[in-house]
């Protein structure tokens, strides 16, 4: 088959002396959906954005089409029918979907925006590729399943040929999954090609005809697909043997220290978003909270970390009232937060990675004495946690801003487990990192539980909460439809049919 | 004046003339910091373009039948305004340039530019009147009023229409509600007001759709300084016309209030930069009164924190409704389990 992309010899070299690629040797040809996996920081956006015209190489050539070209932006990448949704979504939140599809492209009557014709444009793409959008939402208020659709569909409004996709399944549920595969089997049954990062290794089985694998910027394997096995991809990114299964010994569950009571919470719109949500965690239980994406998860987290005050309903925390005090009084109480959102809630992406890691802690001992801040503290507490949590960057004064994607979650996981919390809540702790970390993540937690703390583990990746939680609850339009002990038995299937508000429990089956 | 009469004119059509005279050069300068805030480069340097725009068109209008005679007289007070305008402009671009090409702080940059503008303008009047105070010396022209015909006899309506003397609003006056429309339809619907709020709210996401970022960011600034600089003529060229140190006394910086004020959108700025322009009237109104001047110019500050927690009351009271709607929605389905 003739090739589509043929990247040669390239390195990237950005301009704090990072090598992000070295000497990369990459091709996908007509027609095929690629796989392209590694380790966080292995250099995968990088590649792609190069593609893309985001970044230049330092060195190298890119021949597409059988010519060499030179891609200087993204609007030439457009021109040649590149198109990539980004690991991190692209989208204007103000905006409607119809706007933020045609962006840059806008359809006009004259000198004026034909706004009817951008919903019509934006219907007739969704109708030929089977990608449900509702086009006259604003992006804001719609869930995360939708804007990953929402990105696809403005590639292929762009006369995409060539779609790269960047993690575009860390963000969703089990079903959203199957539905973004059927997307992308029509696509390429269309005669589109498909460059696909991911995670998961499931997933690059199902649905990839040949993988790249990339390490410390290298590509260390080019494979068929159906020729290696799930292990075989795991050892090519990670150089060992990764365990995929997780030690948990029989819990030593002991008193109640988390008590959630009435919990409610209605948005400044009016929209009730938790409802009378009750629960308990003991000591040294994991309790896990399925549910599809934006049924209450994600204000759950916020509420209970202090970040939003509750309509109605309180937490206790051994006894002590924690909630409406604002969240240092919360964390001050024994709460860490893994936040969900780890961009906006979970770093600040200018400052540097040792000052993310006291963020919390700044004003104690060792770090503050009579008002003034150690930096020689802050420097050696950072370079403790970099070594301990595996943190790959530049140093300690690197700026958040320019780690990948799963490093800067190490970076937040690093902080809030060494809080030494009571309560540790984990929202999506292993979206977007890759398996190695995910395994040390899951480990981690585990290890936090078998300490005899409680953790709140919010995950939309059920497999995850089917190994990890000692009770999952199930949150579906707010509320708490069902609340089973972990079993053998419990299957992905029959929590799916709770998560969709399909079955629900009666108060007294809860478990 | 007694206070009664004081009461009297706040209650008149006469007022509701002058409310309009005073709230035009910040309507512009708004809408230009409106521009400039939508598109993520906020210009802090309204003030000093407004100053200078209006000091270089006093010079070029009053020194303009000296440095080429001959023109027909209604031309100079637009050569005036041009000049003022072009230099407006120039400094608009040098913080573009600043910000966009070498990267300085578009608040530093604009600073600069308001501490040059302000000194500048001082400097070259001596060096041109031999005054530090005001261009009284020049007999500068006024850019040309407009009046309506036929509403003139009409009482309360005449007067608001043309203004208290029925002398007919200065042409800048109707530019200046002019162009909250056109600012409106322009940010809404056509492309580069929806690339300009793109770029704005999301700087990357814009570039990775091929919208040019830096190119939309001039843009909104030039757009910003224009709108500003005919704030500016409007204070030398209009009801006055001469030029006097520091003559804008902070409308550039009131305007930008009154675009978050009036919540970052053209209609919510116009009714911003309309109560600041009241509170400008009535403060002149009750100067005449026996009241002592700091309490008077203490008017606009506390109007701007008076509507800010109005609009915050509002807005909790409306979050507590809510919650208690949702509460007794709770309580009544209890009831029926
Ligand atoms: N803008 C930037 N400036 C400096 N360094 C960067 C920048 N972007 C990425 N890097 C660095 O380049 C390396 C490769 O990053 P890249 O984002 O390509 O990794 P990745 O393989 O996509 O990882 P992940 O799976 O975590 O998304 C990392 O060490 C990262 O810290
Ligand atoms: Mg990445």
């Amino acid at each position: 088959m003739p090739q589509l992309v043929d990247m040669r010899n390239i390195i990237k070299v950005y301009p704090n002396g990072v090598v992000a690629n070295r000497d990369v040797n990459f091709s996908v040809e007509r027609g095929e959906i690629h796989a392209l996996v590694g380790e966080n920081g292995a250099g995968k956006s990088t590649l792609m954005k190069i593609v893309y015209g985001l970044e230049q190489p330092t060195s190298g050539s890119i021949i597409f089409n059988g010519r060499p070209v030179k891609l200087q932006s993204p609007h030439q990448a457009i021109d040649f029918g590149i198109g990539m949704v980004h690991q991190n979504f692209m989208l204007i939140p103000s905006f409607t979907i119809a706007q933020n599809i045609v962006l840059g492209h806008e359809p006009v009557k004259g000198r004026l925006l034909d706004t009817k014709a951008a919903i019509r444009i934006t219907e007739q793409l969704a109708q030929e590729y089977g990608l449900d959008v509702d086009p006259t939402a604003k992006v804001e208020a719609t869930p995360v399943g939708m804007r990953q659709r929402v990105e696809i569909l403005k590639t292929l409004y762009r006369g995409a040929d060539l779609l790269i996709l960047d993690e575009p399944t860390a963000v969703l549920t089990p079903q959203e999954t199957d539905d973004l595969f059927d997307a992308v089997r029509r696509l390429v049954a269309q005669g589109k090609t498909v460059i696909f990062i991911t995670h998961k290794l499931i997933e690059v089985k199902e649905i990839s005809d040949r993988v790249t694998v990339m390490r410390h910027g290298e590509v260390t394997g080019r494979v068929q697909t159906a020729e290696v096995s799930e292990e075989d991809i795991a050892r090519m990114m990670v150089g060992r043997d990764v365990l995929f299964r997780i030690e948990k010994p029989r819990q030593q569950r002991g008193e109640v220290v988390v008590q959630v009571k009435g919990l409610s919470y209605v948005s400044p719109t009016g929209r009730p978003l938790l409802r009378d949500v009750s629960f308990q965690i003991h000591r040294g239980e994991i309790l896990g909270i399925a549910g599809v994406e934006g049924n209450g998860q994600t204000q759950l987290a916020e509420v209970l970390s202090g970040l939003q005050p509750p309509t109605t309903g309180e937490a206790t925390i051994g006894g002590q009232s924690v909630l409406g005090r604002g969240p240092r009084h919360v964390r001050q109480a024994g709460v860490a937060h893994i936040p969900e959102d780890r961009l906006t809630n979970g770093v600040a992406l200018e400052a540097d990675i040792a000052d993310n890691l006291v963020v919390d802690r700044y004003y104690r001992s060792p770090f503050a004495r009579r008002g003034a801040m150690s930096l020689r503290q802050v420097r050696r507490h950072a370079e403790q946690l970099m070594q301990k949590f595996d943190i790959r960057a530049a140093g300690a004064e690197a700026l958040m801003g320019s780690l990948s994607g799963g490093n800067m979650q190490k970076v937040i996981i690093a902080r809030e487990f060494s809080a030494d919390p009571v309560l540790l809540i984990a929202a999506q702790p292993t979206r977007g990192v890759d398996i190695g970390a995910s395994e040390f993540v899951r480990r981690q937690l585990v290890e936090e539980r078998n300490k005899g703390k409680a953790v709140l583990l919010i995950s939309a990746d059920l497999a995850e909460l089917l190994t990890l939680a000692d009770r999952i609850a199930v949150l579906y339009k707010g509320e708490i439809v069902a609340l089973f002990r972990s079993r053998p038995d419990l299957s992905e299937e029959e929590l799916g049919l709770y998560m969709l508000g399909l079955k629900r429990q009666l108060p007294e089956q809860r478990e | 004046m007694t206070f009664e009469t004081v009461l009297a004119s706040i209650f008149s059509a006469a007022f509701i003339a002058t409310i309009i005279r005073a709230s035009t050069p910040i309507i512009l300068p708004a809408m230009g910091g409106l521009i400039s805030e939508l598109a993520g480069v906020i210009n802090i340097a309204l003030e000093g373009i407004m100053l200078t725009a209006a000091f270089f068109g006093v010079v070029v209008g009053a020194l303009g039948p000296e440095w080429l005679p001959g023109l027909p007289v209604w031309v100079y007070p637009w050569l005036g305004a041009l000049v003022g305008v072009l230099a407006g402009l120039i400094l608009t671009l040098i913080i573009a340039f600043f910000h966009l090409e070498l990267g300085a702080d578009v608040i530093l940059a604009a600073l600069a530019i308001n501490i040059l503008a302000s000194g500048g303008t001082v400097f070259i009047m001596f060096a041109l009147t031999g005054d530090k105070g005001s261009t009284s010396t020049l007999a500068s022209p006024a850019m040309p009023s407009i009046i309506i015909p036929f509403v003139g006899s009409i009482p309360v309506v005449g007067q608001i229409f043309n203004g208290e003397n029925l002398t007919g609003y200065n042409i800048i006056t109707y530019a200046a509600f002019l162009s909250v429309a056109l600012v409106w339809l322009f940010l809404y619907r056509t492309r580069l007001g929806t690339h300009l709020r793109a770029v704005g709210e999301n700087p990357v996401a814009a570039a990775s759709v091929g919208i040019d970022v830096k190119r939309v960011q001039y843009i909104a600034l030039l757009m910003s300084g224009f709108l500003a600089a005919l704030g500016g003529i409007n204070l030398s060229m209009g009801y006055l016309t001469l030029f006097q140190t520091n003559m804008t006394a902070g409308r550039g910086y009131i305007a930008l209030a009154a675009v978050f004020l009036g919540n970052r959108n053209p209609l919510g700025t116009l009714i911003a930069a309309l109560i600041f322009g009241a509170a400008g009237a009535l403060e002149a109104q009750l100067g005449t009164l026996n009241i002592p001047s700091q309490l008077i110019t203490m008017i606009p500050p506390i109007v701007t924190i008076a509507a800010l927690v109005i609009y915050n009351v509002r807005r909790q009271a409306q979050m507590a409704a809510n919650a208690r709607k949702f509460q007794e929605k709770m309580e009544s389905e209890h009831k029926v389990v």
